[in-house]
């Protein structure tokens, strides 16, 4: 049995096939501050779904590096990154897009990974299996699920 | 709040000393070509009180029953020149010392032989024999050997001279950030060991430990190893145990360690 420290995506996560209305990953446009102006997927976000996401090693996982409170039910949070608490009153709903998508692009040289980004890798793995990647690479989120962990964020607000 | 706690951190002044007798250096000033750092630290440092204890004591250490296999192996006679490794060397303690050198450079072969490049070259140049795999038990428990006896002393690879654009490749391949993850080696264990990622405790990723019991796997594992666990840990295609590219980051992560004491074998989690 593998137990990978951060993201094993779930096979189910990030659908090959573009809906409608969803953005590629090649075709995101980001501000000098690195935001993201419109919905990734075309469809608004599900907090609850966020939430799942947000503590999940197979998925979004980012308590590995970060502390959020209101998750403090689930084990084990780590603190490389800031307190997520009250992240709400910092950044807008466009910053955090921009944020969860590619933290690069307001973070030059950030250890926060690209959560939607399929290209520019240096020896791309397939997965977790320490062998080369084979054809496209899916993003370690799909467009909704940006959308999803985006709303969730947006309701930590500071107490 | 803190999730710190539930992962009891153990005292951050403790002391190794092993068998009540061998005295390990746990901090040292960071080796001069470091620049980023100022004191490196073992791996040790870094666990439980609980697993921390199990290194004090070679009765206690589970990985020091290999070494005793291995003992075994040294003075059995293989391949076609019917010699064991006594035949030349004498006994294990005859090559104290050798652990804290390696990866070091070969002036025949002309090129940095790690210790398990070195044994492998004494098996089949010296006596006739089959190479022993990588990081197979039969070579990890040598290493091990290899490695207890040298104990306390301080690891001390050379990274100038002929080895030296060996060591700049090694330290490129450290600072690049690999895989889909986009992580380098020092993304973790130079900007963040002391933090948590996850359940994980961040410690220096030194290797003066090396080979380490892992109660996770209940074995030895062998340097390159642990180099391929975490470079897949970043979603990238792996390098290979024993290629070109794990022994230059093994020479470099080693001179990382200059200073600090020979451990092997250590337990981690
Ligand atoms: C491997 C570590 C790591 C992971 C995993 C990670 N982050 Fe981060 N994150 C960071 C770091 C480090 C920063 C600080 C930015 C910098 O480098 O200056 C950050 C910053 C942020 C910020 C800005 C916080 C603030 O208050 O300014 C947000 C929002 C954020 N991350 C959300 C997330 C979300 C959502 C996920 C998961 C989908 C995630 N992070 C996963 C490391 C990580
Ligand atoms: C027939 C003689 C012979 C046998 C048998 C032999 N060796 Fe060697 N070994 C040598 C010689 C000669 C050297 C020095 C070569 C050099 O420095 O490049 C050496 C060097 C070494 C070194 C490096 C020492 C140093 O100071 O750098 C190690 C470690 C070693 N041998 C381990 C072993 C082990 C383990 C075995 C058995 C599996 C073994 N040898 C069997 C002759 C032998
Ligand atoms: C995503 C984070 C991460 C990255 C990137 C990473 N490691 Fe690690 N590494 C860990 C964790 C977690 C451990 C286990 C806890 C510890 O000892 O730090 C570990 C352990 C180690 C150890 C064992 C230390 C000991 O004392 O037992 C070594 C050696 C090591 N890493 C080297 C490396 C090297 C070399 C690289 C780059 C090729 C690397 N690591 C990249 C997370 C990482």
């Amino acid at each position: 049995m593998k137990r990978t420290i951060l993201f094993a995506v779930g096979l189910i996560a990030a659908s090959t096939v573009v809906m409608a209305g969803t953005t590629a990953p090649s075709d995101v446009s980001f501000d000098d501050q690195g935001a993201i102006a419109n919905t990734l997927s075309g469809a608004a976000g599900d907090p609850e779904s966020g939430k799942t996401i947000m503590r999940t090693r197979g998925l979004g996982n980012c308590i590995a590096c970060h502390e959020v409170s209101e998750l403090s039910d689930f084990p084990f949070h780590g603190d490389i990154g800031p307190s997520l608490d009250g992240v709400a009153g910092r950044w807008s709903a466009e910053e955090l897009r921009g944020i969860v998508a590619n933290a690069k692009m307001t973070f030059p040289d950030t250890m926060m990974p690209a959560f939607y980004k399929t290209d520019g890798f240096i020896r791309p793995g397939n997965g977790f299996t320490g062998k080369a990647a084979e054809g496209e690479l899916e993003p370690l989120l799909s467009a909704q699920q940006i959308e999803d962990v985006v709303a969730y964020l947006l309701t930590l607000k500071e107490e | 709040l803190s999730f710190v706690a539930a992962s009891a951190l153990a005292d951050e002044n403790a002391n190794l000393v092993v068998n009540g007798e061998i005295d390990m250096t746990i901090r040292a000033p960071a080796p001069d070509h470091m620049e980023n750092m100022s004191e490196v630290m073992s791996g040790w440092l870094f666990r439980s009180s609980e697993t921390q204890a199990l290194q004090l004591d070679d009765f206690e250490n589970p990985g020091m029953i290999w070494v005793d296999d291995a003992r075994e192996v040294f003075a059995s006679e293989s391949g076609s020149g019917g010699e064991s490794c006594a035949s030349c060397h004498d006994s294990p303690e005859a090559l104290a010392g050798v652990r804290a050198v390696y990866p070091k450079w070969d002036e025949e072969h002309g090129e940095v032989q790690s210790l398990e490049m070195q044994i492998n070259e004494c098996v089949t140049e010296r006596m006739g024999g089959e190479p022993w795999k990588y990081t197979g038990g039969t070579m990890v428990n040598m290493t091990a050997l290899l490695a207890s006896v040298s104990r306390g002393m301080a690891v001390n690879v050379a990274i100038d001279g002929p080895a030296q654009s060996t060591w700049e490749m090694g330290r490129d391949l450290y600072y690049t950030r690999t895989g889909q993850l986009e992580l380098s080696c020092a993304n973790c264990h130079e900007d963040n060991y002391g933090n948590m990622i996850r359940a994980d405790h961040l410690s220096q990723g030194q290797i003066n430990g090396f080979p380490v019991y892992r109660l996770k796997n209940a074995k030895l594992n062998a340097v390159h190893s642990r180099f391929k666990g975490c470079v897949r840990d970043t979603r990238a295609q792996t390098y290979s145990p024993g290629s070109p590219e794990f022994i230059a980051l093994e020479l470099y992560v080693a001179s990382r360690g200059n200073g600090l004491s020979v451990e092997g074998p250590s337990v981690r989690n």
